[in-house]
Parts: C-alpha cells; structure tokens; sequence
C-alpha cells in the first residue's frame, strides 16, 4: 500500500486530506470524531478577536444546487467566523492537539487589520501545541464588510503586510487562505509569498446568489423576506479552484510556494488532481457536510489504490505531475488533429451528440436509419462537445490521427509539432519574422 | 434425439441442446461497467446505513459502493472481503431482497433499491482477476483443524491463516465449497465458480484441505483435540428429514439435495434424466431450486406443494416469483398422506390443511398429483455427531460445550441457514479461537 503519509510545510499528517475551516472544524466534538474517521488534519474554523464573538443569522445560512438525483453540487453560506468565546476555542485545541498528536491541527484565525490586534492574537494561541496557522483571508461575506478576510485578501498589500507580522509575532508555519473573488489570483499570491508566507491555501468561497424564490422575490437563502450573497463552494466551484492553484503552481513568481489545494473535494480522484497540478495537501468541507465524515475511507483507499498503480510510493511522487503540462493557449499544437468516434455497440441511440453537433457545432454527425449516428470526419473539428454531452461514458472517444495521414476535412497531412506563434494566420508571428 | 417433454419416466434429452445452454446461462448476467456506474450513482451514502445492518456479515455497502462510483472497484472489492472473503459467492446468491437490499432507502422512496448485490458482484469479479489480497499475519505456530469445507468452515480457515495460524481443513466429500459447489442452483454460480472462489481464496496460504476424510468415520473429535489446538465445526446439515407417507421408499422418490448435488456435479445437462411430471414437497430455497432445475430441465409439469399458507413459505417472495417464471405451479395448504405406484412412483396423494390455533389440522378432502418423479425438501437436519456437544434445539451450541471447539454456520443455531450467515460466523470463530489462542 502507498505511504499517504504528507509533510506540508514541516506539518505531518497520515494523509493528504484535512478539513478545511468551516462547520466541520467548529468544536472539539467534530474534531475528534473526525479524526477517529480517519482525516489527516483540520483547519480549525476561523478564530477572532479576544472579545463577544460575532453572531450567525438564526434563519437559513445554507442554499444548494442540485444535479441530477438531488444530487448536491454547489453549497452557498452565509456563515460567519466562529461564533463561540475564544477561551472555549482555545481550551479545545489544546485538548485535541494533545489526544491526536499525530494528526494536523491548524488555527485559522481573521481579526482586524492592525498590528496590535495580530499579536494579540497570535500570543494567544502560542500555548495550544498547534501546528500552525491559516490567515483567513478570503471570506466574501459578513467579514469583509468589517473590513476582514475578503476586503483584506482583495487587496495584494494588505496580504503582504499582515502576513509580514504574522511572521514576525509567531514562530508557526503560516498558510495564507487566499479568496477567489478577484481577477487575477497570482497577485495575492506574490504577496503573500512575499510577506513571508509558508504556504497559500485556495480557494475559500465564490460570491454567489443560489435562487431566487419566485414567490416572495427574495434570493435564497431567505431570512424574513431578504437575502445575501453568501460564499459558493462544492463540486461546482472545483474547475475554478483547480485554475487558480495551476496558476499559482505554474507562475514564474510563485513556483514552489506551497499550496493547499481547496474547492469541490469530493473522491480520492478530485484530491489527486489538485495535488497533480501543484498541491501539497486538500482540504475538503462541503464533501464532509454533505456525506459526513466516513467520506474520507474512500479518499483513503482510493488514493493508495492509485498510487500502487501508478508505482507512486509517496505523495511527493504525485505533487506537481501534471503542472508542466499547463501551458497558454498560443503554446497548444496545432497540429494535433482528432476525429470523434461513436462506438456503435456502446451507443444507446439517444441522439444528444446529433442534436449537440447538428444545432451548435459543425454538423459532423450523420443520422442513419435505425438511429444510427455515425461521425463524418470530413466535418468533425474534434471540438468534444459530443463526448461531453453523451450519457454513456466512453461510448464517444476522440481519436488522434497519426502523423502523415491526410484530414478530411481540411484535405492537409497531419505534421509536426507547430503553434499560434508561428503560424501564418498569426499578425505578431509575421511580425516577428 | 428421441425423447421430449412428453416422454414418459425420468429419462434424460427432453430439450434441444441450445435449450440447455440458455435455461442454465447466468440467472442474473453481471454488471458492465457503465450499467455499474449509473447503479453505484444512486447509492446516497446513508449514515449508519441500513443496508450494512441488514448484512449479516455488515459489509460496509455505502464504501463499497462509492468505491464503485470513484472507478477504484478493486478498493471496494477489499472493503468487502474485509467483512466477507465469499463476497463473490454471497453476491450470486444471498436473497438480497429480503436482507441489504430490502433495508434500502431508496426501496422506501421508490420501490427500487440500490442493486448491491450486483454491485458486489461488479467488485468482486473485477478483483478477484488480480492476485490474493491477503497476506498472513507472522506465524504463530498454532495449528487449528476446520471440519467441513463449505462456506462456514472456509470463512473460519481464511480469517485464521490470515491471522497467522496454521489451519487444516478436513471434508469427506471429494470437492471443498459444501453447499456452493454442491447445493447451490446452477444458474446461480455459472462457470465454475465454487472452485474458482475456493481456489482464490486458498491463494493467501496456510490452508491445507483434505478431502475424503470424515470425521466420526476417519478421525474422532477427540483425536482432533488431541492434536490441533482449537477445532472448528462446519458441518453443516448433513441429514434429510423424512416425510413419513406411505410409499416414500418408491423408486422416484428423491431427497431434493441429492438431485441437485447430481445436477451440479454433472456438466452435461441433457445426461440428467427427469421426470415429465415432477412434484416437489416443501417451501423453502431448497424446493424452489429442484423445482425450477426440473423445469430448465425439460419437466413438462413441475409443482412445489407446500402444507401451510403461501406467507409461510420461507422462499422469499423473490423466489416465488421465480419459480413460477419458470412455469411452477406452487400449491399451499396441502400436506402428503400417500405415495402411490406400482413399482414405480404414479401419483402423490395430498389433504388439504387449514392452520388453526391448535396447529396445522387437515380438513379431510384430499387430491392427487400425476408424479414420475418426487423431490422431498422439507428441511435438512444435523448427521451423527460426536459426542459431547452442548445442543441448542435440533442444531450445534454455538458455545459448543467442549473446551478448544468452535462451530458454525448451518450446524448451529443462530441466524438464517444462508450462505452469508454461515461466513459470518466461520468468520467470528475465527476470531474467538485467535483471540483464545493467543490468550
Ligand atoms: C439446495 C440449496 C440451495 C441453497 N441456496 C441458497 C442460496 O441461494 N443462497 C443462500 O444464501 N443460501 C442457500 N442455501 C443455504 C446455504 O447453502 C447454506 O446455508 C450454507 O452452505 C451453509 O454453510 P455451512 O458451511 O454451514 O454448511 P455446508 O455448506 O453444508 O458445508 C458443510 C461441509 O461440511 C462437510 N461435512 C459435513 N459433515 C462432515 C464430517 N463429519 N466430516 C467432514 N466433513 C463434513 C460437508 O461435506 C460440507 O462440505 C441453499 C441450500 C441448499 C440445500
Ligand atoms: C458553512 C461554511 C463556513 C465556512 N467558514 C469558513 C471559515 O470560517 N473560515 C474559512 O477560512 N473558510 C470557511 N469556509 C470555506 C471552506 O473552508 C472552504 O474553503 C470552501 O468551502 C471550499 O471547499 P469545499 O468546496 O470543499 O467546501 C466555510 C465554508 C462553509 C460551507
Ligand atoms: S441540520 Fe437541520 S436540524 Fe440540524 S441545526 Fe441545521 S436545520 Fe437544525
């Protein structure tokens, strides 16, 4: 069995999968039955300042999309940071760090942005024993109108000056929790690397409306007639996080820093593919509240089952394998050239690939009689909206054409390796000639 | 060919060839892996499921399955031989409709639940295409003698080695498996695959069988004691209650276990004679099973006749429902007082029953069944056994009553007499001698 084992940052754990900071991490009692499911690690839900602690709405903090089946795929709050006394917060950590020595503990902590507030706060935890700590940067909502975790991780030299005391009050690894809502999700990054952090964590959530009921005219989730945007998260927000940790990993000015792969972590597939582009570790929430703890066995086995496979003997093995292999478009060979083929004794004869590629392609797909659909490669510009669309996995394949064979369609032989930046459509390609 | 459905006697060759092979094709194909995908997919993950409660060996299904859904079938193939190493047989075989399958939410909310045995089917066959997944715990150089091949006494010998122990397995019949290689229907467990799963589950090591030797004939408990340091019981039930009606001794009349043991053990279907008109005495699996073999065997007429109400059957409904598919007729509330023939079998003579506070009476009327042939399937019931065994009703104590001996599945009370029932408590005895042994 593949060792799981993961050092993050000088943080061990048995496993690569920690729960993110949220619900699942509020209190000692889901702590240590998440551990005895088997998570490596926790995020524990962000801490505030010394004082009464923020308050929650006493409404719905929840809205949902589902898929097919009710299927949960997108969770949106509009939760705030801890809402239970520091003490109590604090009394728990230590308790747990001391029963689970072997697993990760980290405190997330938001408080304003100042520096006394920072050391405050940051003296205050020194004692719990834990690993390390996570700046919450990125909340969308609640905080960041006080100023907190989005308003901050907005703006690049905040990140930078904040980390920069963190740093220089505590002795602990700092991971900064960087908020998606921003265009360009390097630049937060940057600072917080240069601030001195010891790693980034990303994404938190996506400013997000869920529904609008069409009865009351109130966005959900509805408290008394009105509602917030609250934060996105789950499966949905996952091709998003996945971007913004390539980026991250692949960037000449922040290659190397480590980063927490978050959003959508559902199976041991979605974990590997963060880690494949850059990640460290995962951390995962809306999977743990959507099926509970256990959700981890599978992550567990499946991980290890991969990795056998693939005769990874550690997660190290795995880190960053696929990060060279993200490019810009303009570096994409145009030369590749695939055709889609329909297995004829896997297709069901629904059609959708018909009506997909007849309605809003190329109109590469013929229709037999007896419904029988068969690709016209003379047409097919391999775009795949075909295999994305059809209900039956691998029923649709894209098929490349080897080098040397002619393409129907544009009646040229397939041949070397050849991109936007020399090509003769291309006006800065002629230019640079 | 000469003979047809019509033919007269228990002769063989009632069908075309082709016929044989589609009759006795797999009952319930597997999984391909798109089919098993849309089936995992609709697995919710239940908390605390009640499926895994519904399992007598409590197979963690909702892991198993998301294990399906996450396209690692060999992980969840594990997480079910963790709880179940004849999860492959169980999967062909267990009455899910009334165990996992009937404790589904989704049977609740919509009628259909979660196809889990299939599913388990998906996982096991995938795996099982891989090596061995077990490896044996250091050697503790205990040895530990298993009596009885099948399902019990396999479950108890693989979880042993596992635990390092040395384990001797001793069958009187000449193949191991018991009832999965010789009781259970043929179109259960196509393609061989009682041996195939013996033979895998051999795979981990530790595990020597000896076919042949029985004991109370062979070797005494006592000398067994003497000589391992733990003994486990799977006997099963070796013996066949009797019907007590005129005429049971006529040629034609057959303990149901024993034809289909001859039918398992004959690969050539269309050499297995049987009768044109065929009746089938009893209620249970047992009775379903002869009856429909009968039927895929070219009997014209087949009828199971069962003494008390069909609620009281202990087929499940599932099975009932099979049987008479395949064109049995299932008769209730009549009970044999005769068995008529001269020479050979002609006719059974039934009596209506009513069941009253008072018990099963028999309202007096009776009728008569055209029969060649006649299967008895009213139940099996412990062979001789050593002495010295603390009994529970007609079965073996699980406590056993003898220091260092263990016994389970069919032999004991305790459970239903299933195939998961029996592996389930091989496999916990295995754990009570580890635990014994290793003090
Ligand atoms: C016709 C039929 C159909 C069935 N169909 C199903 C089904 O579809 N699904 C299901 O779940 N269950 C089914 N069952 C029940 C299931 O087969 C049994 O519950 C299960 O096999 C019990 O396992 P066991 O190990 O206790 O006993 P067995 O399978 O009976 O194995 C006992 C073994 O011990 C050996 N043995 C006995 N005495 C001695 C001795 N003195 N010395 C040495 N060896 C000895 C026997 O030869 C045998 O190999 C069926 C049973 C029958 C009879
Ligand atoms: C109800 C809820 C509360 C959250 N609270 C916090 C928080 O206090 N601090 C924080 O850093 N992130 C918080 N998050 C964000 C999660 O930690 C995580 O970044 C996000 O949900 C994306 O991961 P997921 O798709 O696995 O859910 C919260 C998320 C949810 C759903
Ligand atoms: S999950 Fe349901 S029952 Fe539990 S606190 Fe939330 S609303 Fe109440």
């Amino acid at each position: 069995m593949a060792n799981l084992t993961t050092d993050f940052i000088g943080i061990k754990s048995p496993n690569p999968f920690w729960l993110a900071s949220a619900p699942p991490t509020d209190k000692e009692y889901n702590v240590r039955r998440a551990f005895e499911a088997g998570w490596g690690g926790v995020v524990w839900k962000t801490l505030g300042s010394e004082g009464p602690p923020v308050v929650n709405v006493n409404g719905p903090r929840y809205g949902a999309v589902w898929g097919a089946d009710r299927r949960l795929l997108g969770l949106n709050n509009i939760e705030l940071i801890t809402d239970r006394p520091l003490e109590v917060n604090l009394r728990e950590i230590k308790q747990v760090k001391r029963d689970w020595p072997d697993r990760a503990l980290v405190i997330s902590l938001m408080v304003p942005c100042d520096e006394e507030s920072w050391k405050d706060i940051l003296a205050r935890i020194e004692d719990t024993g834990a690993d390390g700590v996570e700046l919450n940067f990125g909340c969308p909502h609640g905080m960041s109108e006080r100023g907190m975790g989005a308003a901050v991780g907005q703006v690049p030299e905040y990140i930078e000056m904040v980390t920069r005391w963190v740093k220089q009050y505590s002795r602990m690894p700092c991971i900064v929790k960087l908020t998606p809502n921003i265009a360009d999700i390097r630049k937060p990054a940057e600072a917080a690397k240069s601030g001195g952090a010891d790693a980034v964590s990303l994404i938190n959530t996506i400013n997000s409306i869920t529904a609008v009921n069409l009865d009351t005219f109130s966005p959900e989730p509805m408290i008394d007639g009105k509602g917030a945007h609250g934060g996105y998260c789950g499966p949905a927000v996952k091709p998003i996080a996945l971007n913004m940790v390539a980026e991250i990993a692949r960037s000449a000015e922040t290659r190397g820093l480590p980063i927490s792969g978050i959003g959508g972590v559902t199976t041991w597939r979605d974990a590997a593919e963060f880690m494949a582009l850059g990640a460290g570790n995962v951390q995962v929430c809306t999977a743990a509240m959507t099926y509970g703890f256990k959700v981890v066995q599978e992550m567990i086995s499946g991980l290890s089952q991969y990795m056998d496979e693939k005769g990874m003997t550690s997660t190290a093995d795995l880190v960053g394998r696929a990060v060279p292999n993200v490019t810009d478009w303009q570096f994409l060979n145009l030369n590749y050239v695939a055709k889609a083929k329909i297995d004829q004794d896997a297709c069901i004869k629904c059609g959708r690939c018909y009506a997909a590629c007849e309605d809003t392609s190329h109109q590469a797909i013929w229709m037999h009689p007896g419904r029988v659909f068969e690709v016209n490669d003379a047409e097919c510009v391999a775009c795949n909206l075909c295999v994305n669309v059809c209900p039956v996995e691998n029923c649709i394949t894209m098929e490349p054409m080897a080098k040397g064979a002619t393409d129907p369609r544009t009646g040229q032989v397939v041949s070397d390796y050849a991109n936007w930046t020399t090509h003769p459509n291309n006006p800065m390609a002629k230019a640079a000639e | 060919m000469t003979n047809s459905q019509l033919t007269p006697g228990i002769v063989p060759g009632r069908l075309p060839a082709e016929s044989y092979v589609r009759n006795f094709s797999d009952h319930a194909p597997p999984l391909d892996r798109h089919e098993a995908q849309v089936a995992a997919d609709r697995c919710y993950f239940c908390h605390d499921a009640p499926c895994i409660t519904a399992c007598p060996t409590s197979i963690d299904i909702p892991l198993f399955i998301r294990q399906i859904a996450t396209g690692t079938p060999d992980a969840a193939a594990r997480t079910i031989w963790d709880q179940n190493i004849l999860g492959g047989m169980c999967a062909r075989v267990c009455p899910t409709e009334t165990l996992c399958e009937q404790a589904c939410v989704r049977e609740t909310a919509e009628g259909k639940p979660v196809e889990i045995g299939r599913l388990q089917r998906f996982a096991t066959d995938h795996a099982m295409a891989g090596p061995h997944p077990y490896s044996r715990a250091s050697l503790t150089g205990k040895r530990v003698a298993v009596v009885g091949a099948g399902p019990a006494g396999l479950a108890c010998a693989h979880r042993l080695a596992m635990r390092g122990h040395d384990v001797v397995v001793l069958e009187r019949r000449e193949k191991p498996g018991g009832l999965n290689e010789y009781g259970i229907a043929s179109y259960k467990a196509v393609g061989d695959f009682a041996q195939a799963e013996v033979d895998w589950l051999l795979a981990i090591g530790g595990i020597e069988i000896r076919s042949g030797v029985e004991l109370g004939r062979d070797v005494t408990l006592e000398a067994l004691r003497a000589d391992y340091d733990a003994v486990f019981l799977g006997l099963g039930l070796a013996g066949v209650n009797a019907l007590n009606a005129a005429g049971e001794d006529l040629p034609g009349v057959q303990d149901a276990v024993d034809f289909i043991a001859g039918l398992r053990q004959q690969p050539d279907r269309a050499a297995i004679p049987v009768g044109r008109d065929v009746v089938v005495i009893g209620g249970g699996m047992t009775a379903v099973d002869a009856a429909v073999q009968a039927r895929l065997l070219g009997a014209e007429n087949v009828s199971i006749v069962y003494r008390r109400g069909q609620d009281r059957m202990s087929a499940s409904d599932y099975e009932q429902e099979h049987a008479q598919n395949a064109g049995v007729r299932i008769i209730c509330n009549a009970a044999p007082v005769a068995i008529h023939g001269n020479g050979a079998l002609r006719e059974v003579e039934f009596a209506y029953t009513v069941e009253g506070a008072g018990g099963l009476s028999q309202t007096g009327e009776t009728f008569r069944l055209k029969a060649d042939q006649l299967f008895k399937a009213i139940g099996q019931k412990l062979g001789a056994l050593p002495d010295g065994l603390s009994r529970d009703g007609s079965k073996i104590a699980a406590e056993t009553g003898l220091a260092g001996v263990w016994a389970g599945g069919d032999c004991t009370g305790g459970g239903e007499d299933l195939t998961v029932t029996a592996v389930a408590q091989g496999r916990d005895a295995a754990e009570a001698i580890h635990a014994s042994l290793m003090g």
